[in-house]
């Protein structure tokens, strides 16, 4: 039981990343009617906000440091960070400490100009053209995307650790009457489900409130009538598309303590994210955030002991499989509507 | 320029093939006068470098790269001369390889054995390189050194540390500098005792691939023979990312110990998510929780950043370390890139500089004459003290480095990986010494073939 | 000729001169140039580009005509070199029967994942072609391993069966005595050429492959199609059945994947899982859609390029800049160095992605698009039959 409780919550976890990659992917589709390959990209992008914004906070000025010497026999030099000098080692150290959670302010308005960029000079000329071309041109901006970010920051994953402060793991298992250490879960990841339950319900949230968010839904349903009732359906739609790299980057810049980002993780999330999205079924964001959660759950289960000895390697495709037999008893995926990327 | 073993008959019926499209060419060449592949005309010989220049170990391999391209540099006598000055083999001086200045052409591997063939195969058959050096995973490592065999060139193995490099895969043609998974094992197993005491539970998380499998055999042996229980081996999926659902039942288990033998991002991300479980801070059966893992690189450890205080590990070698040999070579490294080297930088260098000694001492670039100059070869001065390269399965035989995480003593960003790990022991040879017929190591049925020195 | 017309016959006679003289066409730089980097024409490359276009015409025979995205293709070429090496193993070295065997064993695995996956259309029909591909390589990497030798590669070992093998038999792939290996060089002044025989043999299927495609594109078979992918409910309404036309063709180009996966192995006897991983199934569409889906010689252009900047691109480093650039003084030498820098090789990633965007942005039809292009420029004459040898690329 014990067993069955962690892995629930490892896969509630594990399905909020899935969930809120998936839930900007549809964002994307849904509106724009784009297949947005370098959406991994974007998540990989907010990853490295964080990693850009720490190491903003440690800019340092060296001090040569005669008493001791570097490897080649030369005195040593040290770096210390202008905010130490600023606010005193101790501050300064804390506030550094506190780079991920901080790196949320700076993530969103970059990943918002990332967004409204790549919308305006790339994706709209692309609305008209076949899927198979967007799915092209969007793969071609990933590789460039990572690129960029490889030429900057290397291959190598980089360390960007969560606060001391929610270092450790909440002993969850005691408050259920269970032995101590039976279920224990990271605060940090504990952290990372409320964040995103609260970005997904802002998002819904915004969708079904605001009149914003009413004509976006009416452009999702149909998108000329929208733009023959005078409405600039155009302007909201880049926007949409700025909120959901916005959404894609928050996810990746504060999953960067439980994966240490490299220039490669936007691929790695990509095909999972389109297989989340396609189990939800197209277009639908309930479907998503569903499809999101179960195959988190999935997943965990099936990385079980006890589930691996009876079936060897199944933690490796269990994603797979239940989206091969969910699309064959659903044929649109959980959730999703009729005629929609069936041509 | 020729790839088989030419026959007149033979030359003729290619040249009936290819004259099917276009006129008979006028002149077909078989050069079989060389008697070998690639044999060096005129004053230069090429080398190929192949390494993994994207995907995740690019950075291992540019750092690989930066070695090779440095050892190039000492043979043409160009800079201080680095380990040249301290190798115990005095015949190169400099003037490149038997007075031919040393050219060196480079691949992309990106750690796939279809693309490192590829790359390899590029080199042989397009640029005439005479030897192939790098890599950065197992896999690729046979992958190349079958193609090297086939081709009839040698291959200097970069880092590969599965023990079927020179165990079930050893090839005549094949030479592998670096340690191996039942070396670590053997390494790490006393110091683990002395540290830890006889009496621990490890639970294994284990890379679901050969490599894996084979580290995690050596390791589970080794500690068995110090009166350790082995809980559980659970084998987790290549690049997972996300490693808590392996984690989070450790605890659970019973066991007070982690073993993850894992490699690159997936031991950066194991080792990350282990801590950030809190699993160092437990107690289990009254004894502090440990992890453990066996491999280390300075690239892993700077990926893991702090979490990898107070974990034991194995190297094949460490630019700490205080000899003539390893300070020659770190102090050319560090001037010149400003940094001290990688351990998978000091194999290739070292492989490189192996590789024309024995050309040198055999007079000769016949792939044959080579392996033969390098089998049973006894030499020192390159970092790692007395090495013996075995002539029955091609693995070189020395001191293993037990490696042990801690915080970073320079405080500087750039020093991570590099000095958060220190030496804590020197594991003489002796101990990490084993049969060439080893049932880990293919058995008796284990062999090299034939030496092929190709066309 | 062949039962082609007048038009066809041309291509595939421009397509066999071409093929056939490629390793004096791909190599226009003398040996010792410092253009010679650029040079294609060694055995290896060319064997990719011949059997990744095969892969590629029959990816198109699924993609170009019915429209159908498969994004698991890569698991057949994977297939088809297991059951080659396998062949190699147990019987003998002859590329004969592996080759066969390979096409039989991608047939048989792409009539039961087309018949499952062909239950749906549009993207849920990509994603369960790529489900069925993730798992063979998932499996293959790991837990097959006694059958696949895992991440190690399957190949040949000494002590294997090979029951066929004659005492004189040649230790590496051979078509009845000629070894794959096998080259003849020509010099011509300061050019070297190199004719493979593996090359050759890789060669003439493609021909054989490109000649069946053309046949196909030209028959009531591939008009039907074509129907599928214009309207399947008109199609439907008409009382035909889509399912067996989309299933055949499905079959077919798996086929024609599993004999590339064959080739592979006949010229090079390892083969290791990544090659059905979803990159390399994605890698065959870019090459279909670069070259131009739905047209006769766009995959072949599109896997030339591909393969091209992967082999070529990557091996450029600094020290051959500084070659190039050596005749400029020094300041302005290294100032072009460090603009290229970044685009080769460790960045050749970087080129292959601004080129993808490039030709997607400026040419949706693919190169063949560009050729025609150019071709109307010089030509400046009507060119309506040229235009309806191309279809647009499907969705």
């Amino acid at each position: 039981m014990d067993a069955i409780i962690l892995q629930i919550l490892n896969g509630l976890d594990k399905g909020s990343a899935y969930a809120l990659i998936a839930l900007g992917l549809t964002l994307i589709f849904g509106t724009l009617g784009v297949v947005n390959f370098a959406h991994g990209a974007l998540f990989m992008i907010g990853a490295f906000c964080a990693v850009t914004f720490s190491r903003l906070l440690q800019l340092s000025h060296e001090i040569v440091d005669e008493t001791r010497t570097d490897f080649l026999g030369n005195p040593l030099k040290v770096d210390v960070p202008y905010l130490q000098d600023w606010f005193g080692p101790e501050t300064g150290a804390a506030i550094i400490d506190w780079a991920v959670p901080l790196s949320i302010l700076f993530a969103i308005p970059v990943m918002l100009l990332v967004g409204f960029v790549m919308e305006r000079g790339l994706i709209k000329h692309f609305y008209k053209r076949p899927h198979a071309d967007q799915i092209l041109v969007t793969f071609g901006l990933a590789i460039v995307l990572g690129e960029i970010i490889k030429a900057n920051y290397g291959a190598n994953p980089i360390p960007t650790p969560a606060p001391a402060a929610f270092s450790g793991s909440l002993d969850f298992g005691v408050w259920l009457g269970f032995d101590e250490n039976a279920i224990i879960y990271p605060y940090w990841r504990l952290i990372y489900f409320l964040f995103s339950a609260v970005i997904i319900a802002g998002v819904f949230a915004f969708l079904q409130f605001t009149t914003f968010g009413m004509v976006v839904r009416a452009g999702m349903a149909d998108r000329e009538t929208v733009g023959l009732l005078g409405i600039d359906i155009d302007k909201r739609f880049t926007i949409m598309f700025g909120l959901a790299a916005a959404v894609a980057g928050l996810a990746g810049a504060m999953y960067t303590p439980i994966l240490s980002p490299n220039y490669n993780m936007g691929m790695d999330f990509l095909v999972l994210s389109f297989v989340v999205v396609v189990v939800g079924g197209m277009g639908s964001l309930p479907g998503a955030v569903l499809a999101g959660f179960l195959l988190g759950i999935l997943q965990s289960f099936a990385s079980m002991n006890e589930v691996k000895s009876l079936l060897p390697g199944i933690d490796q495709i269990i994603i797979y499989l239940v989206a091969i037999a969910i699309l064959l008893t659903r044929p649109r995926g959980l959730m999703g509507r009729r005629g929609v990327m069936e041509e | 320029m020729s790839k088989s073993n030419f026959t007149r008959r033979g030359v003729l019926r290619t040249g009936a093939i290819a004259g099917a499209g276009l006129a008979l060419p006028t002149y077909l060449r078989a050069d079989a006068h060389a008697g070998f592949t690639n044999a060096p005309t005129g004053s230069t010989v090429t080398i190929g470098f192949n390494v993994p220049q994207t995907g995740a170990y690019a950075e291992e391999g540019l750092d690989e790269l930066r070695a090779q391209e440095l050892a190039v540099e000492h043979l043409n006598g160009i800079g201080d001369g680095g380990m040249l000055n301290t190798f115990s083999s005095k015949v190169l001086d400099g003037t490149g390889i038997l007075g031919k200045q040393v050219n060196f052409v480079t691949g992309d591997t990106q750690t796939k054995s279809d693309v490192a063939r590829a790359a390899a195969q590029s080199m042989i058959q397009k640029d005439g390189v005479i030897m192939v050096n790098g890599g950065s995973s197992s896999g690729v490592a046979i992958a190349v050194q079958g193609l090297c065999q086939e081709a009839g060139i040698i291959f200097m193995a970069g880092l590969t540390h599965s023990n079927d490099t020179t165990g079930k895969d050893r090839k005549a043609n094949g030479f592998r500098h670096f340690f191996n998974g039942y070396m670590s094992g053997a390494a790490l197993g006393p110091i683990l005792e002395k540290e830890y005491g006889s009496d621990r539970n490890a639970y294994h998380l284990t890379a679901d691939y050969t490599w894996g499998w084979t580290q995690q055999e050596s390791m589970q042996q080794s500690t068995e023979a110090i009166g350790w229980n082995t809980a559980q081996n659970v084998l987790t999926p290549v690049g997972a990312g996300d490693f808590s659902s392996y984690i989070a039942p450790v605890l659970n288990s019973g066991a007070d110990t982690l073993v993850l033998n894992h490699y690159g991002a997936d031991m950066v991300n194991s080792l990350t998510q282990a801590t950030q479980f809190g699993l160092k801070d437990k107690q289990v059966n009254g004894k502090d929780f440990k992890i453990i893992v066996p491999l280390f690189s300075e690239l892993m450890a700077a990926g893991a950043g702090t979490n990898i205080e107070g974990v034991f590990g194995s190297m094949n070698w460490n630019w700490q370390l205080q000899d003539e040999g390893t300070q020659a070579f770190v102090r050319s490294f560090g001037e010149k890139y400003g940094r001290p080297p990688s351990g998978s930088a000091h194999t290739c260098y070292v492989q490189t500089l192996l590789y024309a000694d024995a050309v040198t001492r055999a007079g000769s670039f016949n792939p044959c004459a080579v392996a033969e100059a390098l089998e049973d070869f006894e030499f020192d001065g390159l970092g790692n003290g007395p090495t013996f390269y075995r002539g029955a399965d091609h693995q070189c035989f020395k001191d293993v480095l037990v490696m042990k995480g801690v915080a970073s003593a320079s405080g500087s960003a750039s020093m991570v990986g590099y000095d958060t790990v220190e030496i804590v022991e020197v594991t003489p040879r002796a101990q990490v010494e084993y049969p060439s017929d080893h049932p880990m190591f293919g058995g008796p049925e284990a062999s090299l073939g034939e030496c092929n020195p190709g066309a | 000729m062949l039962g082609l017309d007048t038009k066809d016959t041309r291509l595939l006679i421009i397509v066999a001169i071409m093929v056939m003289a490629a390793p004096i066409l791909l190599n226009p730089f003398p040996a010792d140039s410092a253009m010679a980097q650029f040079n294609a024409g060694y055995p290896d490359l060319m064997q990719r580009f011949v059997i990744f276009g095969i892969f590629a015409i029959g990816f198109n025979i699924l993609f170009g005509l019915t429209g159908y995205l498969s994004f698991g293709h890569a698991a057949f070429l994977g297939m088809g070199s297991y059951a080659a090496v396998w062949m190699f193993k147990l019987l003998s070295y002859n590329v004969v029967p592996a080759i066969l065997l390979s096409v039989i064993v991608a047939a048989a695995f792409s009539v039961v994942i087309g018949y499952i996956s062909l239950r749906r259309s549009g993207i849920y029909f990509s994603i369960l072609t790529l489900a069925f591909a993730q798992m063979s390589y998932a499996l293959a990497y790991s837990v097959l391993t006694p059958i696949t030798n895992g991440e190690t590669g399957l190949q040949v070992y000494t002590n294997d069966p090979q029951i066929l093998m004659g005492e004189n038999s040649p230790n590496v792939p051979h078509l009845f005595g000629i070894e794959m290996r096998g080259t003849a060089d020509l010099e011509l002044g300061a050019w070297t050429f190199t004719f493979g025989n593996g090359y050759y043999l890789a060669a003439l299927m493609m021909l054989l492959s490109f000649y069946i495609s053309l046949r196909i594109f030209r028959s009531p078979f591939g008009l039907m199609l074509r129907a599928v992918k214009s309207n399947q409910n008109r199609l439907t309404f008409t009382g035909v059945s889509p399912k067996p036309y989309t299933l055949a063709a499905f079959v077919i180009s798996g086929m024609y994947a599993g004999l590339a996966g064959g080739l592979l192995a006949a010229m090079d006897p390892l083969t290791g899982a990544e090659r059905m991983q979803w990159t390399a199934s994605g890698e065959v569409v870019l090459m279909t859609i670069l070259g131009g889906a739905g047209t006769l010689i766009g995959p072949v252009l599109g896997a030339g390029l591909i393969k091209y900047l992967e082999n070529i691109f990557s091996k450029i480093n600094d020290g051959i800049l500084h070659q190039w650039f050596a005749f400029m003084p020094d300041g302005l030498e290294d100032f072009m160095v460090t603009i290229l820098h970044p685009f080769i090789g460790k960045g050749w990633h970087l080129t292959l992605g601004l080129i993808f965007m490039a030709i997607v942005i400026f040419l949706p039809g693919g190169l063949v698009e560009g050729g025609q292009r150019i071709g109307r420029l010089f030509k400046r004459r009507k060119t309506d039959d040229a235009s309806s040898a191309t279809t647009k690329p499907a969705e």
